[in-house]
């Protein structure tokens, strides 16, 4: 086990290696003039010769390069071009709290649910209870989170006036005692994964109750509610966990739409920020974060698999 | 030896003879089992309602200017949030032009874009996979690390640095999903070489003396053809999604191209006022994804011999 993570941690770091590498090629390489990229074409002269002044654009890129990661790895990513003043790792360490509460909080709703859903269906193989989950888990796949967002909105805030349509948080309080504001996002990342994990688990349950030791279980006289419970949910949720470890990674591009939907304060609607104003050193810092960030949670999951799984042994 | 010198020619005009032979029995069987797989497909209600409205989508996307009463970029600033009525069926937005008009001329980016970018990924997969898959190695071990990687970068990230810094095109969003793409095409098609190359009749091609280009796309291609269409679907699905995505964040396409994205961005402002503007493309958008995903969970069966 202890090797296994040593190689997992290693692989994080090439990977992450290569990411900054792209990340570095993409806005730095790519698109030639970096000042006239960020002013745009109606630049001055003076105003492009101060950017680069100010950006160190005159050295040659492998020394940014260089200047960049190993800004990162001391953790001084200097300041925002486009807000005055604002520490760039105190606006990722802030903006990351939010939407790590996000994901995590829109992880213990989806589990649980997406587990009960996929076991009912399972169990109840072409009846209607199925179809009703199957159909509604396979609509939660499809709509991207923009829309679901949008309809959840209108229901719940211009229709029904439940909830807020914006999460404006206010940052000096906790985001516990403002949860009401945060439902509507939470409801909104967990759909797509809760889809697919309900599906998945019903198909494993559905394979595990056709399974030879299924039958045997039956035919040896064992009461129905043992055999569910003993023999095909045993077998049948480890899969779930499975999926739930490997598509973790989905709650990533939920977030940075479902955050830009409900005006929600974290990474995904600062990265779009970023962009938006053209401000070069915070997008690559927080994409790099958020790669390193997916990778972390990536291995968090596989970890948590393994130490589930009595059949794995590394 | 005049008589060695004819047979050669005669053997080698059969075997060219039978080369096109086989390619079109190839051809026919894929197109006979398009027409069962359609028929059974049809015959699920989920599956038929979704196949009409893909195809409705389809004809708007092909005959859209026909059908849309308005010019979808006039504006007009006397009859701005106008509520859907007989004059605008879905309203008007914030300058005034019809939603409607925008909708059904939008669907025509939509397929475009979806289509466009799932085929350049199925192309440009299909020949990673073989290429990995047949010549194995340090090549097949090269190619499989670099797809890691892509694989493990979150994909809608890595598509928004692109085209935020490189500024959003019809062909920046292309070539972004194909990218983020590919790599899972390739994975499909090389499970499938590993699994053939030892073959039969991958064997008998080279004994006959085929060349490698002739065995990967004659040879093996055609028997890849059955999971790469599921996969196409699939992916098909996820090309809508990701592109409405990256038009909502403002990364797809750009105005005055009427794009269903972009109208729900423009749309959040005024969700309270004016819920139309969202309310249309997002149930455009909402039952063309819904209805794609279950012709693809309905492909899929028919693949599993479910249905």
């Amino acid at each position: 086990m202890v090797r296994y993570l040593l190689r997992r941690f290693g692989l994080i770091l090439v990977t992450l290696f290569f990411a900054s590498v792209i990340i570095f090629l993409i806005s730095e390489i790519i698109p030639g003039d970096v000042a006239q990229v960020i002013l745009g074409q109606n630049a001055t002269p003076d105003t492009l010769a101060a950017l680069r002044e100010r950006l160190g654009l005159m050295n040659p890129p492998q020394v940014r390069f260089l200047k960049w990661i190993g800004g990162v790895l001391t953790g001084h990513l200097g300041e925002s071009l486009s807000m005055q003043g604002v520490q760039i790792s105190d606006l990722i360490v802030h903006r990351g709290l939010n939407s790590l509460f996000l994901a995590t909080a829109s992880t213990i709703v989806l589990v649980p649910v997406s587990l009960i859903l996929g076991v009912i269906a399972g169990l109840n193989a072409e009846k209607w209870a199925d179809s009703v989950i199957s159909t509604l888990s396979l609509i939660a796949i499809s709509l991207p989170e923009f829309i679901s967002g949008t309809f959840l909105m209108l229901v719940f805030s211009v229709w029904l006036g439940w909830l807020p349509a914006a999460s404006s948080i206010d940052p000096e309080k906790s985001l516990f005692s403002q949860i009401h504001m945060l439902i509507l996002p939470i409801v909104t990342v967990s759909l797509v994964l809760l889809g697919y994990v309900a599906r998945m688990v019903r198909a494993s349950v559905i394979e595990a109750s056709r399974s030879p030791y299924a039958r045997t279980a039956v035919l040896k006289g064992l009461p129905p509610i043992l055999v569910t419970g003993r023999h095909i949910l045993r077998n049948a949720l480890l899969p779930a966990v499975t999926i739930i470890a490997m598509n973790i990674g989905w709650l990533f591009g939920g977030i940075i739409i479902v955050e830009s939907v409900f005006g929600f304060p974290g990474l995904g609607s600062l990265v779009l920020f970023a962009i938006q104003q053209r401000d070069l050193p915070l997008i690559e810092d927080v994409v790099l974060m958020m790669a390193g960030a997916y990778l972390v949670l990536n291995l968090l999951a596989d970890i948590v698999y393994a130490a589930l799984n009595p059949r794995i042994r590394y | 030896m005049g008589t060695m010198n004819t047979v050669p020619d005669a053997e080698c005009r059969d075997e060219e003879e039978s080369k096109f032979r086989r390619l079109l029995g190839a051809a026919g069987r894929s197109l006979a089992g398009f027409a069962e797989g359609t028929r059974r497909i049809s015959a699920s209600h989920a599956a038929l309602i979704s196949l009409i409205i893909l195809l409705f989508w389809l004809l708007m996307a092909l005959v859209g200017g026909l059908i849309a009463p308005y010019d979808p970029n006039h504006q007009n600033i006397m009859e701005r949030f106008q509520s859907p009525s007989l004059h605008h069926l879905c309203g008007t937005d914030r300058f005034g032009r019809d939603v409607f008009s925008r909708i059904v001329i939008g669907s025509h980016t939509v397929f475009l874009l979806a289509a466009s970018s799932t085929l350049l990924s199925l192309v440009v997969g299909s020949l990673v996979g073989l290429v990995s898959g047949y010549v194995g190695g340090v090549l097949d071990e090269l190619i499989m690390r670099f797809t890691d990687i892509l694989m493990s970068f979150p994909m809608l990230l890595f598509a928004m640095l692109m085209l935020g810094i490189m500024g959003p095109s019809f062909i920046g969003v292309v070539v972004v999903i194909a990218i983020v793409f590919f790599p899972r095409i390739a994975r499909v098609v090389r499970s499938v070489v590993l699994e053939l190359k030892t073959k039969e009749f991958v064997e008998a091609a080279k004994v006959r003396g085929e060349g490698g280009l002739y065995i990967m796309i004659v040879e093996i291609f055609p028997n890849t053809l059955g999971p790469l269409g599921v996969e196409a679907a699939v992916r098909f699905g996820y090309a809508i999604f990701t592109s409405a995505s990256l038009g909502f964040l403002g990364l797809g396409v750009q105005p005055p191209t009427p794009d269903w994205g972009m109208m729900m961005s423009d749309a959040q402002a005024y969700v309270t006022t004016a819920p139309w503007m969202a309310i249309f493309p997002a149930l455009a958008i909402a039952s063309l994804t819904v209805s794609v995903n279950f012709l693809a969970d309905a492909i899929r069966k028919l693949g599993d011999g479910d249905l």
